[in-house]
């Protein structure tokens, strides 16, 4: 069996999703993690962003986060041109379609719409990665100063950001999305790289559940918090 | 239970051919008896029809008692009809009251072409098991059946996979016209015993690239399959298969 036909067989298709998407998953926990670094104010009142600030500096600072970014957008980018081909494939199975929809009766709604949540988690990143990647890493950001020395001011941009009600709702419709693209995505990751053991799969079931609200109630909670000025 | 007799409606998919293009027929059915089959109340129906001078409606069906995996029939946006792990001949009309109106249709994929009416042609799956569900042995004496000592769980786990009847409800009922729970209980039943060891490599692999080329989509784990299985196939095979397929796929010598 030559590489190419094992990736371009279905289930090799899936196994690439399946790689992307646990990798994204590690992302995710690195970023939210970074990210709550903001809510250090809560703790410490003479913060004012210089945790969070010092935290993103770190990610651009040298050459391995630099190398994982890089790693990072490869990764989306595959995990999103494989899934839109396995949509258009996957849809062109069934030319008739049936009159009366099996619907809900057989699986849950999200796990039918993964091509469509992802969409709309796509469609968000774009705005995301304007509002912040870009300025931080190439058109340039006002500069604070922590401890003598200067730092990009992420954490004003963010604040700044967070003003505007349209970002904090097109956020949240952000958050929404990627949350039930994960309730059913995590799960399914493990199932496509073969994970038969009913005492890991359930682990990994609870796992995910768990994974998903967790992570997705921090990320909505940080334009919430700035927009509402819990965090100043 | 209590006997009663019924007034249905049925809306039917009709076919003349596989090229011919289809719609719904509907058709008016009185007295039937909560105690016939379902099948039974479409006999009633074709034998209306054949009275009457027309064209009765082309099934599959063939034991009529749920083993042979051959009634198809999608009712009411369900594979089997609204029973749970039930087969079409299975079904029975008390599970259906005066007045009810009743649609059917064929399975849809384009891996399972339309015949006639609510007739499809599966031998897709038969080409499938010929790629590589089977294990070569030496014909002679029947072996004694318990030469090799296998794990209990393992012989139930195989047991259950192969309960498997080919029906196709799986691929009817997934949004990718998949056809994974099929070939992951072939590909399991065998896996699991030792018998199915020497060519497990090649079965995984052989069977995945004869489904991919029969045209069915790939799996994305919703679980419609299972829901529908009148076997009751569980979607663990579906990671056992996926299981087997990489461990092949990264390991093969050519
Ligand atoms: S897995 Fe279930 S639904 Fe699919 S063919 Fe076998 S018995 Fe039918
Ligand atoms: S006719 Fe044999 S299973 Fe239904």
């Amino acid at each position: 069996m030559k590489w190419s036909e094992f990736f371009t067989s279905s289930i090799g298709k899936k196994f690439v999703m399946a790689l992307t998407g646990i990798f994204l998953i590690l992302f995710l926990i690195v970023h939210v993690g970074l990210n709550a670094c903001i809510f250090a104010t809560w703790f410490d009142s003479e913060d004012h962003g210089a945790m969070f600030n010092k935290a993103a500096h770190f990610m651009g600072a040298n050459w391995v986060p630099r190398l994982l970014e890089i790693g990072l957008f490869a990764g989306i980018l595959l995990h999103i041109f494989q899934g839109y081909a396995l949509e258009m494939k996957n849809r062109s199975t069934r030319s008739v379609g049936y009159a009366v929809k099996l619907g809900n009766r057989g699986s849950k709604w999200y796990s039918r719409s993964m091509g469509l949540l992802g969409t709309l988690v796509f469609l968000f990143l774009i705005v995301h990665i304007a509002q912040f990647w870009v300025p931080s890493r190439i058109t340039g950001l006002e500069e604070t100063i922590i401890d003598g020395k200067p730092y990009h001011d992420l954490y004003r941009r963010m604040i700044e950001v967070f003003q505007q009600p349209w970002v904090v709702a097109l956020y949240l419709v952000g958050c929404a999305s990627l949350l039930f693209h994960l309730l059913h995505g995590f799960q399914s990751s493990f199932r496509t790289i073969g994970v038969v053991n009913k005492r890991y799969m359930s682990l990994i079931q609870a796992t995910g559940v768990a994974f998903s609200i967790i992570v997705v109630l921090l990320f909505a909670l940080m334009p919430i918090s700035m927009h509402l000025g819990w965090v100043k | 239970m209590e006997h009663y007799n019924m007034n249905l409606t049925l809306k039917v998919w009709r076919q003349k051919n596989n090229k011919a293009k289809g719609g719904f027929e509907t058709y008016k059915l009185s007295d039937i008896s909560s105690e016939m089959s379902f099948l039974e109340m479409v006999d009633v129906l074709n034998e209306q029809l054949i009275r009457e001078g027309q064209d009765p409606i082309a099934f599959d069906h063939d034991c009529r008692e749920g083993i042979c995996g051959t009634c198809s029939m999608y009712i009411d946006g369900k594979p089997h009809g609204p029973w749970h792990a039930n087969t079409t001949c299975q079904l029975h009309m008390r599970a259906y009251k005066d007045g009810d109106t009743i649609t059917i249709e064929p399975w849809r994929a384009n891996a399972f072409p339309v015949i006639k009416d609510l007739m499809v042609d599966r031998t897709s799956f038969d080409r499938i098991i010929q790629a590589g569900g089977f294990i070569s042995v030496n014909t002679g004496n029947a072996v004694d059946a318990n030469a090799i000592p296998i794990n209990k769980d393992d012989a139930d786990a195989s047991f259950a996979a192969a309960a498997c009847i080919g029906c196709g409800a799986c691929v009817a009922a997934c949004k990718n016209s998949s056809a994974m729970l099929f070939v992951s209980a072939k590909v399991s039943h065998l896996a699991l015993l030792p018998q199915g060891q020497p060519e497990h490599k090649g079965r995984a692999l052989n069977m995945i690239a004869q489904m991919d080329k029969e045209g069915f989509g790939s799996c994305t784990n919703t679980g419609a399959c299972e829901a529908v299985c009148p076997k009751e196939i569980s979607l663990e095979n579906i990671a056992r298969l996926n299981n087997e397929y990489l461990g092949a796929g990264l390991t093969v010598n050519n």
